[in-house]
Order: structure tokens, then sequence, then C-alpha cells
């Protein structure tokens, strides 16, 4: 499996009133054709502005990017233009968002805003259109009838609503989705179906998926690949059962072991201190002022991703030290 | 004498719509709801997003009205007291709401939001009432530098220990978490969890902990009244029910949940269809449209809980249910005694 997306050591900066922002210190990821990797991590640590600067709508004057690349299909992104962009969202990128009443427009039948986009992106006809909007619903598991295609986004259930979100952003045949916290507006039972159907998309349509979440059950259960996200960097990158169970980052170690999951309330474990405010960042790792295993070198140096294992990778210089590493092998 | 028994309880809320304002629309919130908590015990009431749990939490709190059904606290029913009376029995039931932005006042400082109930209920003197508040905040982790900063200046966490600390400040009884930990991060929330159990074990606190994060309620629960549109469907002790689920629905929404291990990669259960509608809600078991084996009793009658093990169930399948050594995989799994 060749790699579609790579993004190598993005940094990002928002303006603020209090200072320039530093969102994105050293974001390194890959998605691989027909993977799924989720991008986990708590509120605020860089997830969703990962997510939307691949699609380049992290914009100047209030962001900017200060350095990195996004690689797709071996091109780097951040070199198109802003009419190439539009030309690659939706159709070649797609992204779908946590909340799906605030994505779809209220006023106009879904139907039509699924035509809307296949037209804008194939230039097709109207009832050519039609046709793919309905190929779409079905691929997503609604009713490809007309009835469905005349409803207006109120009339749906929150499940229908992400199923038509998804229905809009492959509707033109991306190649990969970037789902942003799809399932957490919704209830767990629901939750399942959507999560089935991101299964279902990459089986049958070969859909390679970005899931951006907070919830490492999703992640577990749904991902081939996780990225693990500390205030802005990622901080550990690998295949989903080894991340979370041989963790080697001391942070995917400390959420893990946050997770109430067949725990009792007094066996549970709590990471010391808060995240840190990202316009003033601790130096060297950002995560060493809450680790345990944190000594003078992390406070000065910034740890630089470490091959640990087949498509493994650690930025941590105690987890280094701990031996097993490998020297980073050539990429293929 | 358990120190609160719910029986029977019903809310209804009636919608108006169009520009008459007139509908006979009624919302079923709450329908025959019962259930008791003993002092010192953790009650969770679980289930998905209009099921009705906050609405009981609600009723209980005196905040919703009740069409019918008694609450009791230590043995007094709540609804026949006279205000005044009432108001004394509230000073031991409090609560903790799920967004802490929005339930602390912004323009007040930390010291006035916890010390403003024991203003409205007790004649302490200024300096009895600094003293407590500060040991109120020492309890909730928060320190003196805390006292005089508004709630803005703090995260989530630290907010929703304020929320805390106001709730406990009339050494209540019985505390009403309404999902306290729903609008934190993983981190924040093993925290607030840790402080609640140690605050339960210090101060003798009962809680009727409202989540619908399965996994978070296993880890707090004594027992577990599992909720669907307006009715409870299975309730009894956390451990049975988390390790045999007796419902249907249980069954399928302890299914439903993620598990964080990758290497017990079962395929998640799947529940076909949404939630019914509280205002029409399907005759007989509002479960049976979207219960894997309906028969035609389902959808004809009502079931009446019954008693199964130490649990209540509202099934028509309860008794033929087998509970010994099922898992909530297999129960999924079993065959449908009789093919509906």
């Amino acid at each position: 499996m060749g790699e579609l997306l790579t993004v190598q050591d993005l940094k990002l900066e928002f303006r603020s009133m209090r200072g320039l922002v530093k969102a994105l210190d050293g974001v390194n990821l890959r998605v691989h054709e027909r993977e799924i990797l989720g991008l986990v991590g708590e509120s605020g640590c860089g997830k969703t502005v990962t997510g939307l600067a691949i699609l380049g709508l992290v914009q100047r004057p209030q962001a900017e990017i200060t350095g990195g690349e996004i690689r797709f299909r071996g091109e780097n992104l951040l070199e198109r233009s802003e009419t190439a962009m539009q030309r690659l969202r939706g159709r070649e990128i797609s992204m779908v968002f946590q909340d799906p009443l605030a994505s779809l427009n209220p006023v106009f039948q879904v139907g039509d805003q699924i035509v809307d986009v296949v037209r804008v992106h194939k230039g097709v006809s109207r009832k050519e259109a039609k046709e793919t909007a309905r190929r779409a619903l079905a691929a997503v598991g609604l009713p490809p009838q007309d009835e469905t295609l005349k409803r207006y986004p109120h009339q749906l259930s929150g499940g229908m609503r992400q199923r038509a979100c998804m229905a809009m952003a492959l509707a033109c045949g991306s190649p990969l989705l970037i789902a942003d916290e799809p399932t957490t507006a919704l209830d767990v039972t629901i939750q399942a179906q959507i999560l089935n159907l991101l299964l279902d998309l990459r089986e049958s349509l070969g859909v390679a998926q970005v899931l951006i979440t907070h919830n490492l059950g999703v992640a577990a259960q749904t991902c081939d690949r996780i990225a693990v996200m500390y205030a802005g960097t990622v901080v550990e990158e690998g295949p989903v059962a080894v991340v979370l169970k041989h963790s080697r980052h001391p942070y995917t170690v400390a959420l893990y072991e946050c997770l109430p999951h067949g725990r009792t309330a007094s066996e549970l474990k709590t990471i010391p201190g808060t995240v840190p405010d990202l316009i003033d960042p601790p130096s060297g790792c950002r995560f060493h002022p809450r680790c345990d295993h944190a000594f003078d070198a992390c406070a000065t140096a910034k740890p630089r991703p470490v091959q640990v294992g087949e498509r493994h990778w650690v930025s941590c210089f105690w987890a280094e030290q701990q031996g097993g590493t490998r020297p980073v092998e050539a990429e293929a | 004498m358990s120190l609160l028994e719910v029986d029977g309880l019903t809310v209804h809320f009636r919608i108006r719509r169009g520009l008459s304002r007139r509908s006979d629309d009624v919302v079923h919130a709450v329908d025959d709801v019962s259930f008791a908590i003993e002092e010192g015990e953790t009650l969770a009431l679980v289930g998905e997003s209009g099921c009705g749990k906050t609405t009981v939490a609600r009723a209980v709190l005196q905040l919703a009205q009740s069409a019918s059904g008694s609450i009791r606290f230590q043995g007094k029913g709540l609804a026949g007291m006279k205000p005044r009376e009432r108001r004394a029995a509230m000073r031991d039931i409090q609560v903790v709401f799920q967004d802490p932005y929005s339930s602390l006042s912004p323009r007040l400082t930390v010291h006035d939001l916890v010390a403003e109930p024991l203003r409205v209920h007790s004649h302490m003197r200024a300096r009895d009432l600094e003293r407590r508040v500060l040991s109120l905040l020492e309890m909730v982790g928060l320190g003196t530098q805390h006292l005089w900063r508004r709630p803005h200046e703090f995260s989530g966490g630290q907010c929703q220990r304020i929320a805390i600390a106001r709730a406990l400040a009339l050494e209540p009884k019985l505390v009403v978490l309404d999902e306290p930990t729903s609008a934190l991060d993983v981190s924040v929330q093993a925290r607030i969890l840790v402080l609640l159990d140690e605050l339960q074990e210090r101060l003798g606190l009962a809680y009727l902990f409202i989540a619908h994060d399965l996994a978070v309620v296993e880890s707090v629960s004594d027992s577990v009244a599992v909720m669907y549109l307006g009715q409870i469907a299975e309730r009894g002790p956390a451990g049975e029910v988390f390790d045999q689920p007796g419902h249907p629905y249980t069954v399928a929404l302890l299914g439903s949940v993620p598990s964080p291990d990758p290497e017990a990669r079962s395929g998640m259960r799947v529940l076909e269809g949404d939630v019914p509608s509280a205002i029409t809600p399907p005759p007989g078991c509002r479960f049976h449209p979207r219960c894997p084996f309906c028969m035609p009793i389902c959808e004809a009658e009502p079931p009446r809980p019954r008693m199964v093990g130490g649990r209540w169930i509202a099934c028509h399948l309860a008794d033929d249910f087998d509970l010994t050594g099922t898992t909530p995989g297999r129960a999924a799994e079993r065959t449908v005694p009789h093919a509906g």
C-alpha cells in the first residue's frame, strides 16, 4: 500500500490578541491507500486544525503555516493555488464535521445540496448529478429515493444527517475522507451504526480516512493506525494495537490509563498538571512538565520522531533511551 | 427505608405549536419510573439522549412537575409538603450540572458562588462563612489563590470542582450529578471521578448519577437503571447489569460501546433504526420496533417489570432469558424462543 497523504513537520500559528498561538508544532503523519488513520488527543491539541490545514481551510491573515509540508499523492498541497485547492476539496479530499446540522444548509433540500457538489466538480447535467446523488445515498445506507432527496435537514435524524453529509463528501469519489469527530454528537447506538459505515466505505469504495476523535474506544475499534497528538505535536504514530497496548510515549500511556473502562473510580489514574498554554508553550518536549520520565534533555531540545517498529514512530527522548529503537529506515 | 424512593413517576410535557398555540400533543418524557437510592450509594441512570434521564433528575429536584407518582425523601413525600417544609428538605438534595460554564454565574467570584447557598439557607457569621468556604474549596482541591477569581478564568475541570464545592456547601445527603464529566476531556474526567469517589467515601453521600457514557457509569455506580424512551428497561446491581444484561436494549447498548482495547475487536453490535418520538411512543413495549427478539405480544402489551435474579427487567422475554453464564456478546446471538 502506497502513501496517499504525508504530513511532515507541519507548523502553524494563529494570531490572537494575546500573541501568537503556536497551534501546531511538528505534526507528522502518513495515511496509506485504503487505510483508516485515527487522529486522537484531548481538546485543543490541534486535531481539527490539522484536518483543516490539509484541506487548506486555515487561511491568512488569522493563521499562517510556518513550516513543513503536506504531500498528497506526492504533490505538496501548500504550493497549490486557492483555485487548485477548490478543485481538490470534495473531489480528492473531503471532510465531514462533528455537527451535521450545522454543516448542512437548512433552507435547501438534502438532494439539491448533494447535486450541487456533483455539478460543480463533474460539470454534468442536473439529471446525471441526481443519479450520482442517488448512488451516493445508497452507498451511505440511506434509501436512494426521491423522498430522501427531497427532505430538508431538519426532517432527518442525527444519524441520517451524518449519513447525508458523508454522501455529499463521497459523491465525487474522493479517495480520502477526513472525518472530524463524526460521531461525537450522536448516541452510542447511532455511533456504532456510523462507525460501521466508515468501515463499510473503506471496504466497498476503498476510501482512506483520517478519523479525528477524542474517544480512544472509537479509534481502537475503527482505525488501522493512530496518531496521538498532544499540544500541537504528534507524539506517537503507529498500528492501533501497538500504540494503545504497547505504548512507547509516556503521554499515550497516561491517556490510556485515564479511561474508566473496566476500572473502578478509585483505581483511575490521572495526569498531573494541565495542558499548556500554546501562546507560551514549554520548551523542548511540550509534555515534559507533566511527564514522569522527563530528564534534562527534554526541557531543552525537541524530540524528533524515531521509528521504533513497523510503521511506528515515537517522539520522545526517554523512549529512545529505553532502547529497542531502530534508525529511521528509508520510507517505502 | 431508603434515602430516596421514587415510585411510578410520570412526567408529561404539553407542547404548543402553530399560531393558535393550541395542540394536544403530549411528550411522554417519563412514564411510570420507580427506583430507590440507599444512603451512601450511587445509582446511575443511563440511556440515550431524550430517554428522560434528566427529566427524572429534575423531578427529584422539584424542578419539573410530575403528572403522577411519588417521590419520597427520607420517608416523606416531597409533593405533599408545605413550601417551607419542602425548602428545608431540599437542602439535603443538591445538584451538579453538565456544563459548568453555564451553571456558574460569570459575574460572581468563586467565593460568592460557594457562599451563596450558605447565605440563603443559614445565618452564619461572616468569619464562619469564610472558614466554611475555604474548607469546601480545599475539599475539592482548590486553594486560597482561587477565591476571588471568576469562572472564565478557570478550565472546565476546575469549574466543575467549583460547582461540586457549591453543591456540598449545605452538607447534602443526596447529590444529583447530571452528566458531570461529559463536557470534560478524559484526563480531566478521571480526576473528577476520583474526586467524587473520595467525597462520597468521606461524607457518606448518595449520588444519583446521570450519564450516557457506560464506561463511566460502570466505574462509579453501585446500581444502574437503564432508561429507554421514558421508561426503565432494566434496573439492578451494576455488576450484574454490566456482566449479564437481561434486557435486549441493555445488551444492545453495551454492545454499541466501542472498547478501547484494539485486541478485543469483536465488531460493534449494531442496533437498527432510531429512537422513536416520545410524542407518539410505540404501543406495547416501547423498544419493540428496534428489538431483535420482538414477538407479537411485544407489539400489543407493555411488559410489566419483573424481578429476575436481583434485577427488575421490563421485557416479555425476561422469564425465558437464561441469565446464567451469558455474556453481553452471546446474549444478542441467542435464538429467539418464540419466533415472532
